[in-house]
Formats: C-alpha cells, sequence, structure tokens
C-alpha cells in the first residue's frame, strides 16, 4: 500500500475515534435536560463524561492535525469550502466545553440555565452537522479546476446531506443513551435505558434509509456494502440488547455502527478525499496529499503514539468505569441548606 | 474591508485571546505540579489546601484555554487556505504531532487529576498533574516549531511544479534556531505569569488574614504559597533576560527590518541607542525624519543586536536600508510599492509593552522576599495593592511578545529566510495567504460572533477567578486524607458534617 492510501485509512480512524468517543458526549449533552427531573440528575450526567469528554475531543485536533499535515489541498479546502458549518460547530463546541466547567461554579438557577443552554446547543449543532458535512463530501460538491471550492453555503443544505444530519443526530442521541444507562445507577438508569429503547429504532431506520440511498446513488465502491451491512446488523443488535436492557452490548453495538458508517463514508468517496460534482476536479488520494517524506515522518510518529494514546485513553477509562448514584454527587451549598 | 483585513483582525484577536490563558496554564499546572509535590513529601495539612485552592483557579483558566485553541488550528484551513496548501507539507507535521503528543496527554490527564483525588493512589494522581505540566510545556514547543518555520524556514525545499514548499529535513524544522531561541523565552514568561498569579494572590492573602487577625492561616498557608510564587518569578526574571538577549540576537540576523522597526532605527549606523520613548510620526517607514528619541540609553540597542556596544561590530541596519535591500531582491515579484517593514508604531510600542510590565513582577518578587523574610508576615497595604496591580502586568507583557512577534513579521506570513540556510522562494506575502472563496462578508460574520462570545466568556472567567481568590483557601478535614475534603465554592459557609453521612464515597473536585 502506498504512503497517501495508508493515511486516508489512518484519518478514517482518526475519526472513527472522534465520532465514536464524542458522540456519546454529545448524547449525554442533548439528553442532560430530558432526562434529569432536578439539579442532581443534570450533574449526574455531567459527572459521567466529566473526565473524558476533553479527551475525546482531542481526537478530532488530531483529525484535523493530520488531515492538513496528509493532505494540505483537503484540509485548505474542505475547511474553507465549508467557512459556516465549521463555524458553528467551533462556536457550539466552545460553549460546551467551558460549560462543563463553569456550571457548578455560582450557586444560582439562573446561571445553571444559562449553561445548561450552552450545553444543549454546544452538543445539537455539531451533533447534527458533522452528519451534514460528511453527507456533502459522500455526495460530492462543486470544486473549480483550482480546487477550490465554489458551491456556496446553500448548496450544502441539500436533502441528502441534511437527511445524513439526521442519522449522526440518530446515532449519538443513541449513543448518549446507552452509555447514561451504562454508566448509572437506580432510578435514572431506568429512565437512560427506557429512552435509549426508544431511541434505537427510528436511529435505525433513519440510517438504514440514508445509507442505502448513499450507496446507490454515490458510492464510487461496491465493497461498501460491507460495511453498510455491518453496521446495519449492529443496528438491529442495539435495538434488540436495549430490548433486552443489556447497555454493555447495546454500547458496544452502537460503536460499532459509528465506526461503520465512517467506513463506508470513506469508502464511498475513496480513492476521493473530496469527490467534485465534475470528476475532472476531485481532490483525490494522490493529487491532494503531502510528499513522500513527510508522510513516512508522520507514519512514524502514528505508529509509535498512537497504541500510547489508546494505551492510557483505555486505562482513564478504566480507572472511571464504575456506575455512578445521585448519592456520590456531593450537595451543592443550596441543597445543603435545605437538608 | 476587505476579506484580508478581516481575517488578520480575526486571527490577531482569537490568538491574542487565546495566548491570555495558555502562559498562565502552562506556569501555573507546573507551579501545581511543585506545590502537590511538596504536599506528598510532607504530607503537611496546608500544602494540601494551597495545592486545592490553585487547582480550582487553574482549572477556570483551563477551560477556556482548551476550547480556545480548536478555533485556531481550524483557522488556518478556513481563512488562510492558501496558505495552508503552500506549507501544509511543512507546517501540518508539527500540529499533527501536537495533538499526538501533547493534547491527548494533557486531556486525558486533567482529566484522571480532576476526577482522581479519590479513585488513584497519591503518587499516580501526583504523576497525572506533572503529566498535565509537562505536555502544556510540549504542545507549546510544537506549536512554535511550527511558528518558527513561517519566521525562519528552514528544512524544506521548493517544489516549483507543485508551487509549495517541501520538507526535506523534520530534524531541522524541529531544531530550527529560532524555535530553539523562542521556546525557552515563551516558557519562562509562562511562568512570569504564573508565578506572578501565584505571588499576587497569595500576598494579597497575606495581608488579608493578619488584619482580619487569622495570622495562622497566613503563616501556613499564604506565606509558603506566595514563596513558590516569588521564586517562580526570581527564576523567570533571570530566565527572561537570558532568553530575550538570545533572541534579540537572532532576530537581527533572520529578521532585520523587525528589530529596527521596535527600535524606529532608521539609518545603518554604529553604536545604536536604545530609545525608551519616542515621540513623532512612527506610522510610515518612510518617514523616519520625523520621529524624535526623547530619551534613550546609548550604544544598547547595538548591544542587544551584536553584543558590542560601539565600534564597526555595533552596526545595526536600518529599517530604510533593510526595506531597499528588499526591494532590490524582491522587487520583479512584488511591484515597485511593497513594504518590506512593518509598522512601526506597532512594533515599536509593543515591543516596549512586552518588557516594561515585568518592572511591576521584578518590585513584587524584591518587595515580597525583603517583607517575609525569616519567617516574617505583612499586614502592609501597599503591598496588598501591588499584588493586584501586578497581576494581570505579565499577561500584557506576554500579550505583547505576541502582537510584536506576529506584526513584526509583516508583510510576510512566511518570512522570506535570507540566510546562507534558506531557500528563497520559500516566502509568502500575507496577502497571497488567505482562503480566495471565503468572503468578506463571510468573514465579518465570524470576527463578530467569536468577538462577542470571546468578549462574553472573558467576563466569565475573570469573575470566576475573582469569586475562587476571594473564596480563599479552601479547608480539608484532615492532612492525610484528600477523600473528604470538597471542592465546593463558599466551603467555610457551609455547615459542616451534615452531608457527611452519604453510604458511598462522594465525588472530589466533580462537576
Amino acid at each position: 500500500m502506498d504512503l497517501p492510501t495508508l493515511w486516508f485509512i489512518l484519518i478514517a480512524v482518526l475519526w472513527i475515534g472522534y465520532l465514536v468517543l464524542e458522540g456519546f458526549d454529545f448524547g449525554v449533552g442533548m439528553l442532560m435536560r430530558p432526562l434529569a427531573k432536578d439539579n442532581t440528575d443534570r450533574r449526574l450526567a455531567i459527572n459521567t463524561i466529566g473526565p473524558v469528554w476533553d479527551g475525546n475531543e482531542v481526537w478530532l485536533l488530531t483529525a484535523g492535525g493530520a488531515t492538513f499535515a496528509a493532505f494540505p489541498h483537503w484540509y485548505a479546502t474542505l475547511f474553507s469550502g465549508f467557512y459556516l458549518p465549521l463555524l458553528l460547530i467551533l462556536l457550539a463546541l466552545i460553549l460546551r466545553g467551558v460549560s462543563f466547567e463553569y456550571r457548578h461554579k455560582v450557586d444560582s438557577d439562573r446561571w445553571r440555565n444559562g449553561w445548561d443552554w450552552c450545553i444543549a446547543i454546544g452538543s445539537w449543532v455539531p451533533a447534527i452537522l458533522w452528519g451534514v458535512a460528511f453527507a456533502n463530501i459522500v455526495r460530492g460538491v462543486q470544486i473549480d479546476a483550482d480546487m477550490q471550492y465554489v458551491g456556496g453555503f446553500w448548496a450544502l443544505l441539500n436533502p441528502f446531506a441534511l437527511l445524513g444530519g439526521v442519522v449522526t443526530l440518530g446515532l449519538f442521541l443513541t449513543h448518549g443513551a446507552v452509555f447514561l444507562a451504562l454508566k448509572t445507577s437506580g432510578e435514572y438508569q431506568e429512565r437512560a435505558m427506557a429512552l435509549a429503547q426508544r431511541l434505537a429504532l427510528p436511529s435505525a431506520a433513519v440510517a438504514a434509509v440514508w445509507v442505502i440511498w448513499a450507496q446507490l446513488a454515490y458510492s464510487r465502491n461496491a465493497w461498501t456494502w460491507a460495511p453498510l451491512v455491518v453496521a446495519a446488523l449492529a443496528l438491529v443488535g442495539v435495538v434488540l440488547a436495549t430490548r433486552a436492557r443489556r447497555e454493555g452490548w447495546a454500547f458496544t453495538l452502537n460503536a460499532v455502527a459509528i465506526a461503520m458508517a465512517v467506513v463506508f463514508i470513506f469508502g464511498a468517496i475513496f480513492p476521493n478525499v473530496m469527490p467534485a460534482t465534475d470528476p475532472a476536479n476531485s481532490l483525490t488520494i494522490d493529487n491532494a496529499s503531502s510528499s513522500d517524506y513527510t508522510l513516512t515522518i508522520m507514519t512514524w510518529v502514528a505508529v509509535v503514539l498512537v497504541p500510547v494514546v489508546l494505551l492510557y485513553q483505555g486505562w482513564s477509562f478504566k480507572v472511571f468505569s464504575r456506575r455512578l448514584h445521585r448519592d456520590q454527587i456531593p450537595p451543592q451549598p443550596s441543597e445543603l441548606v435545605n437538608h | 474591508m476587505e476579506a484580508l483585513d478581516l481575517a488578520r483582525w480575526q486571527f490577531g484577536i482569537t490568538t491574542v485571546y487565546h495566548f491570555i490563558f495558555v502562559p498562565l496554564t502552562i506556569g501555573l499546572s507546573t507551579l501545581v505540579a511543585i506545590m502537590q509535590t511538596i504536599w506528598y513529601v510532607k504530607r503537611t495539612e496546608n500544602w494540601l489546601r494551597i495545592t486545592k485552592f490553585f487547582g480550582k483557579l487553574l482549572l477556570v483558566n483551563f477551560a477556556i484555554g482548551v476550547v480556545t485553541g480548536i478555533v485556531q488550528e481550524f483557522q488556518f484551513g478556513m481563512n488562510w487556505s492558501e496558505y495552508s496548501r503552500f506549507v501544509g507539507d511543512v507546517f501540518g507535521a508539527p500540529l499533527a504531532m501536537e495533538a499526538l503528543a501533547a493534547f491527548f496527554v494533557e486531556s486525558t490527564f486533567l482529566g484522571l487529576w480532576i476526577f482522581g483525588w479519590e479513585r488513584l493512589s497519591k503518587r499516580v494522581h501526583l504523576l497525572c498533574i506533572w503529566a498535565v505540566a509537562f505536555s502544556t510545556t510540549l504542545s507549546a514547543y510544537f506549536i512554535l516549531a511550527a511558528n518558527s518555520f513561517m519566521q525562519h524556514p528552514v528544512g524544506a525545499v521548493w517544489n516549483e511544479e507543485l508551487g509549495r514548499a517541501q520538507l526535506t529535513d523534520i530534524g531541522a524544522v524541529l531544531t530550527n534556531p529560532t524555535t530553539i531561541a523562542t521556546f525557552p523565552h515563551v516558557i519562562v514568561a509562562a511562568w512570569l505569569v504564573a508565578g506572578t498569579f501565584v505571588a499576587g494572590i497569595a500576598g494579597w492573602w497575606i495581608v488579608r488574614s493578619v488584619k482580619k487577625g487569622d495570622e495562622a492561616t497566613a503563616r501556613s498557608v499564604y506565606r509558603p504559597a506566595a514563596y513558590v510564587g516569588l521564586v517562580a518569578i526570581l527564576v523567570a526574571g533571570v530566565g527572561l533576560l537570558v532568553t530575550g538577549d538570545h533572541q534579540a540576537k537572532i532576530m537581527y540576523e533572520q529578521q532585520p527590518g523587525k528589530m529596527s522597526a521596535a527600535e524606529a532605527h532608521c539609518e545603518t549606523a554604529e553604536s545604536v541607542p536604545f530609545s525608551i520613548l519616542t515621540i513623532g510620526n512612527l506610522n510610515d517607514p518612510n518617514s523616519c525624519g520625523d520621529t524624535t528619541a526623547i530619551l534613550s540609553i546609548p550604544g544598547l540597542t547595538s548591544f542587544l543586536a551584536t553584543g558590542n556596544w560601539s565600534g564597526p561590530e555595533s552596526s545595526v541596519p536600518g529599517t530604510e536600508n533593510v526595506q531597499a535591500d528588499f526591494a532590490e531582491r524582491f522587487g520583479d515579484t512584488y511591484g515597485d510599492d511593497m513594504v518590506y517593514i512593518p509598522n512601526l508604531m506597532i512594533t515599536y510600542w509593543a515591543f516596549r509593552l512586552m518588557i516594561g510590565p515585568a518592572i511591576f513582577s521584578a518590585a513584587l518578587a524584591l518587595w515580597g522576599l525583603w517583607t517575609l523574610r525569616g519567617g516574617r508576615l505583612t499586614d502592609n497595604v501597599w503591598f496588598s495593592r501591588l499584588c493586584l496591580v501586578a497581576l494581570p502586568m505579565p499577561f500584557l507583557a506576554n500579550s505583547f511578545g505576541w502582537i510584536f512577534t506576529e506584526m513584526g513579521r509583516q508583510p510576510w506570513v512566511v518570512v522570506p529566510n535570507i540566510g546562507a540556510d534558506g531557500v528563497i522562494e520559500i516566502k509568502m506575502a500575507t496577502a497571497d495567504g488567505v482562503s480566495t472563496v471565503v468572503g468578506g462578508g463571510t468573514v465579518l460574520f465570524s470576527l463578530l460572533a467569536f468577538t462577542l462570545v470571546y468578549g462574553a466568556l472573558a467576563v466569565v472567567w475573570f469573575k470566576l477567578l475573582r469569586k475562587d481568590v476571594r473564596a480563599g483557601a479552601p479547608v480539608v478535614s484532615s492532612p492525610d486524607s484528600p477523600d473528604t475534603s470538597r471542592d465546593r465554592d463558599d466551603d467555610q459557609h457551609t455547615p459542616d458534617g451534615e452531608h457527611e453521612s452519604s453510604r458511598t464515597p462522594q465525588l472530589d473536585f466533580a462537576y
């Protein structure tokens, strides 16, 4: 395999890491309010992702940096072309990130409500927009002979892309609900599980419609039927596992489904990195990549460091693997006074 | 305004803003690691309180630094796509390495540190904060290696066919003399920020505690904390002198226009003085005749640049000569109207505002070490005022340092390396780096959005820091068990004991 192809695969791996991990962060952020009966429930939800959300987000930074290093033209065309959606994602991630840290710092309902809104918006917006962005990449966008995206903002809001947004939204909502069921105990867990049961089927149905549409209309490769089928089976598994109240299985299978969706997307565009509506202008693995020397250096860096990252991130998940209960959330001063 | 100007404003605003928090994060994570190490060795309650007090402040600051950092990485592609195409083969690598080698460690171990007080053994928990301190410092190295390629491109050749710089020697990029000079300078500057922060807050609390009659807390908690900060200021101060001097000499070699502009030094001369105050029109590089230096130190600029106070060895090129030299070299490419010298007024004042505010930290260190010597405390309200005044000063110095570095680079986004190790084709004017497909209206919208959100967050950041500072060091119940302490706001005001009876251990430092 040549180096650009290897890096195409590695970038897919980084996106799998990002969407599988931050996928449940987004889900938890979106469900924090709907699932909560009181402030303690909300804090319980935040604490399930508290130790890990920041590390999850670094997968995005790494995917961005790796794209810059390995495929400068892909990075340049994509980021300048998808300017507004990326801006919205950035603003959302900014608000979300500080909210986790700041919402408990002042003891006032108004203060907490404000940050809760930031967490909600900060989770809903990227959960939808990542799907819209990737669906547009699969569909192909208007790129001119100078590798510039010239389609404008509104062209990104086509039905296929919007449905892609609903797909990621559904996957992340289910992912979050199952994660909460996996990480909590008691009555809260019951509610999270019940919601996961309700979400799993519609999420699978929308994903099925989109992915078959994508395969038939846009995929450049027949073998993408393979990840498609695995994803479909995994989603059926999620439906069954939530019914059987096996949240561990449900979480694993939903993660597999998200991973297979990324494999499908990257498979569907291969050997392009950014297909153009006029195929002559497509950015490909070859014409968008860095020099072999750069890719060799980066390969060594990735081969040495990615396993190490997986090792200590895995360890951190293990350290915080225990389920949380409401009783473990220390009272806030106002709640204390009422005791 | 055109997209180019707006994109430059946006980069300037988001970068300077991000860099308000970064130095404090880098410096304070190291100081908190030192505090926790002392607690680990001594196991006395006061050091646990000090660690938690400043740990809490570190977290308020960390959050905002992290989220504003994502913008930095995305912005190259969004607003500067042509620059990204031109340097991606070289510039992307240190960015990816920064994420893989530093950010993953930083974020994962910060999570472990925040939530791991009772889950991890004390030794492993201590290692977590050291991992955070080490990785924040390492991230500065990688991003400065990337920035140094823009200041002084090395380790790359010009690929004519693809029209871009191409990496040939990653070792040369990572050991760029500019990086080697800049990295220690930025790190000690970060220690100055954190040292002043810790000494200022602890000093203010000493006076406050003594006045309230609580000399015990002043002596056991705030005085040792102040010492950590004061020593950090001393170390940073010496470090800044050494690294700053080295950097100035490198800069005169690599970017003569930048340093001459910082001096408003117009014509090549020997024994050039350092002006402390210059009046007149600094705005036009071709109007040097309009400026008058009204206070200056003879020969100092020559000494900073060359190591010689006077004589032929002390000759320093002036901006007008640099302009003429560059016009001759690059006139064919950029035409006759190109100005190769950065804005004199901005570089001149930014340079002084980088150095000047450090005087407050120095004053704090000297007064503090004197007044607290040999177990003494102080209730001097003027000392307490100096503590507060000194607090923001190194932040300002850091911001202006970056403004100087980046504005002094103009009109280039990649400065041509005219030295022996340079490839003259690897250069890019800032105007050529901007995204061609992003319109002015779009950039204006994002500029307004960032300014609005960032402005609001700055207010929140300041208020939360002030609140946590005023709440003071949290009370811990037993010197050897961090498990029972609570990291809530206003710990002192809450009735103790009532909530201690919960069946399960509660989360410490939790949200």
